[in-house]
């Protein structure tokens, strides 16, 4: 039995003729200790998913189970990294992660959830900037306080929703190489959505595209055998990942282009001739 | 050392001072010249044109009214009677001056005049303790009440008390007003069902709610001694006051970012720390935006209420003014019209440095 199971999910919003389809038939089973990526358009109900995963929406039909049973609600073990960093902006970094340490560890010693606490915001590097406030963090730093408040709770499982999206190149480059050092270190079960298709290659163990919503569907999945740890530079001359990525990429772009060729309108264009300039 | 007393000028809302700072520093003269004009010498020159058209127009309605009066002495006793009143005008004395609205001069008379009187006052006050003191001493070994000052309270003591009022109605409307808010908001069932009422009992008159909240202090004090119309008067305007924060809290809390709501799920936080560590910090702009308006309701309100309720302060001082009709009776009216402005102005200064303080901007933490 797989750890996370989606089966049969579909989830609709709206009532009457206004319903929209935003999932149909999303069939998904991820494995303890492996990393999954989906990879998809924006708009194309990743978040959808992801809070389906994580217990803050219900499908509106099938059933999402974690380790064998339905999901119901939110759950201190599976952690959330959400795309916007979504810090609480009136506490400081300690508080933010402590607050999440003061939740999960509620039985345990306030000495332990100290340590603990800065144990985490040791770990993403921001031990200088403990006592600050969000307001005063670059993009990078938010989303490390992000990382730290969710590792913090011990989740068995991550689900990352387009943690890096908002972050520059170089940034971005670290941040995937820290989570994927702490991921190694206790081989968590993860799950990370974004749009990004190197990204899910150079991080993942398998990646699965999603074809854009209304009525969004799972893709063909590709496995990624590429040995960890993986190296970046060396990675762009890789056969395997040049070739998953080829599909990847061609398999996206034939979605793209049927989007816009299912356009109804025709466009009338103007008869004009161009003019002779000599 | 003076980039620190900019940051205390501009927290303090006294922003307008920095160029000056600036300038004694030599920094970009021309530019903080400019500054100055515009944000220091710009309103002083305002100020002076209301100054001007307010000395115009009271002398014209002055010339008015003595016209009338001149010509009125003209109709009914004839011409020798008009000379009379015409002189009598211009020689200033007090039993002819036409009663109209006072000039800048004459307020600042009347400003002057109620400082002197709070002095005797405040003299006499002390004359009144000094011979008391070994009475009371004496009444209160012997279980009898102290012998207390009676006299009349200067125009400051009324300053004093309508302040006084004004804060314990706006704790009380704090007290009763953001609970309700925070378990309305909360709560879209109790929010669609107490809608109507709020929005029933948000246009009331203060003076309605003051004959309301008499007729319940009325019986609830029967049997004590206490002053009544105190309780009265803070209960009124606190009830007045206090419907903008409910309905600005239970807005803040009832759009409370989705983000956060989705964090404080996530980390499964309990209901009480959902509220006060998520709900109420992401509301508080909100509510304070309440409570400015509730603080600016209570100040406004206060006059009519204090008038009615006759209890002592600003309201019952511009009644009894306007009652007494002596010569400067209109000044010392516009003397508390301006007191009574400015304290509202700087009520509003002090809740919004309180505002900037516990504040964050809505982006931050995105």
């Amino acid at each position: 039995m797989a750890y996370l199971e989606l089966n049969n999910v579909y989830k609709t919003y709206g009532q009457g003729s206004n319903t929209t389809e935003v999932l149909s038939n999303i069939n998904l089973s991820i494995e303890e200790g492996e990393f999954v990526a989906i990879v998809g358009f924006t708009g194309s109900g990743k978040t959808t998913l992801v809070n389906l995963i994580n217990g803050l929406i219900k499908p509106t039909s099938g059933e999402v189970l974690f380790k064998g049973k339905p999901v119901e609600g939110t759950s201190h073990e599976r952690g959330v990294i959400f795309q916007n960093y979504s810090l609480l902006p009136w506490l400081t970094v300690y508080q933010n992660v402590g607050l999440a340490v003061k939740e999960a560890f509620s039985k345990e010693s306030k000495s332990f959830r100290v340590k603990r606490t800065k144990e985490y915001i040791d770990m993403v590097g921001l031990a200088p900037a403990i006592h600050k406030y969000p307001s005063e963090l670059s993009g990078g730093m938010k989303q490390r306080v992000a990382v730290a408040r969710a590792l913090a709770m011990d989740p068995q499982m991550i689900i990352m929703d387009e943690p890096l999206g908002a972050l520059d190149a170089l940034t971005r480059g670290k941040l995937q190489d820290e989570i994927l050092n702490i991921w190694n270190r206790n081989k968590r079960t993860a799950l990370l959505i974004t749009n990004d298709v190197d990204e899910g290659i150079y991080m993942a163990d398998r990646i699965i595209p999603l074809r854009p919503g209304p009525n969004a569907v799972l893709g063909p999945e590709f496995k990624i055998d590429i040995a960890r740890p993986r190296d970046k530079t060396e990675l762009n001359d890789n056969e395997s990942f040049k070739s998953v990525r080829n599909h990847l990429i061609e398999y996206l772009m034939d979605i793209g282009n049927e989007r816009t060729q299912h356009s109804d309108v025709i466009y009338e264009l103007p008869d004009l001739e161009p003019k002779d300039l000599r | 050392m003076s980039d620190k007393l900019i940051k205390i000028t501009r927290f303090v809302g006294l922003g307008f001072f920095e160029p000056v700072i600036r300038l004694s520093r030599g920094e970009e003269s021309k530019k903080n010249t400019i500054l100055i004009l515009k944000k220091i010498v710009a309103p002083l020159a305002s100020i002076l044109l209301f100054l001007g058209v307010w000395q115009a127009g009271s002398q014209a309605l002055y010339n008015i009214e003595a016209d009338s009066r001149i010509e009125k002495a003209f109709n009914g006793q004839g011409q020798a009677a008009a000379a009379e009143m015409r002189i009598c005008i211009e020689s200033g004395d007090v039993s002819c001056q036409p009663n109209t609205l006072p000039s800048p001069a004459q307020v600042y008379g009347a400003f002057k005049t109620l400082l002197k009187d709070h002095k005797v006052i405040n003299a006499d006050k002390k004359r009144f303790k000094e011979k008391t003191a070994i009475l009371n001493k004496q009444r209160t070994s012997e279980g009898k009440n102290p012998i207390v000052y009676t006299g009349r309270p200067s125009f400051v003591d009324q300053i004093i008390t309508s302040i006084k009022t004004v804060f314990a109605g706006f704790l009380l409307a704090i007290f009763i007003a953001v609970p309700i808010g925070v378990v309305i908001g909360l709560s879209s069932t109790l929010r669609s069902s107490f809608n109507w009422l709020i929005q029933i009992l948000k246009p009331v008159s203060p003076v309605v709610w003051l004959l309301l909240v008499f007729m319940v202090v009325k019986t609830l004090t029967k049997d004590s001694n206490t002053d009544s119309s105190f309780i009265i008067s803070f209960v009124s305007v606190g009830l007045c006051a206090m419907w903008a924060t409910v309905v600005n809290t239970a807005m803040g809390v009832s759009t409370v970012d989705k983000d956060f709501i989705n964090v404080a799920k996530v980390l499964k936080l309990s209901a009480f720390q959902k509220v006060f560590k998520v709900i109420l910090p992401s509301s508080l702009p909100l509510i304070f935006t309440g409570l400015r308006i509730t603080f600016s309701v209570a100040w406004m309100v206060l006059i009519a209420i204090e008038l009615l309720a006759q209890s002592p302060g600003l309201g019952s001082f511009v009644w009894e003014e306007f009652q007494n009709g002596a010569n400067d009776s209109n000044s010392k009216i516009i003397v508390a019209m301006f007191v009574i402005g400015i304290i509202g102005f700087l009520l509003d200064r002090l809740m919004l440095i309180i505002q900037t303080f516990v504040s964050f901007s809505k982006n931050e933490g995105i």
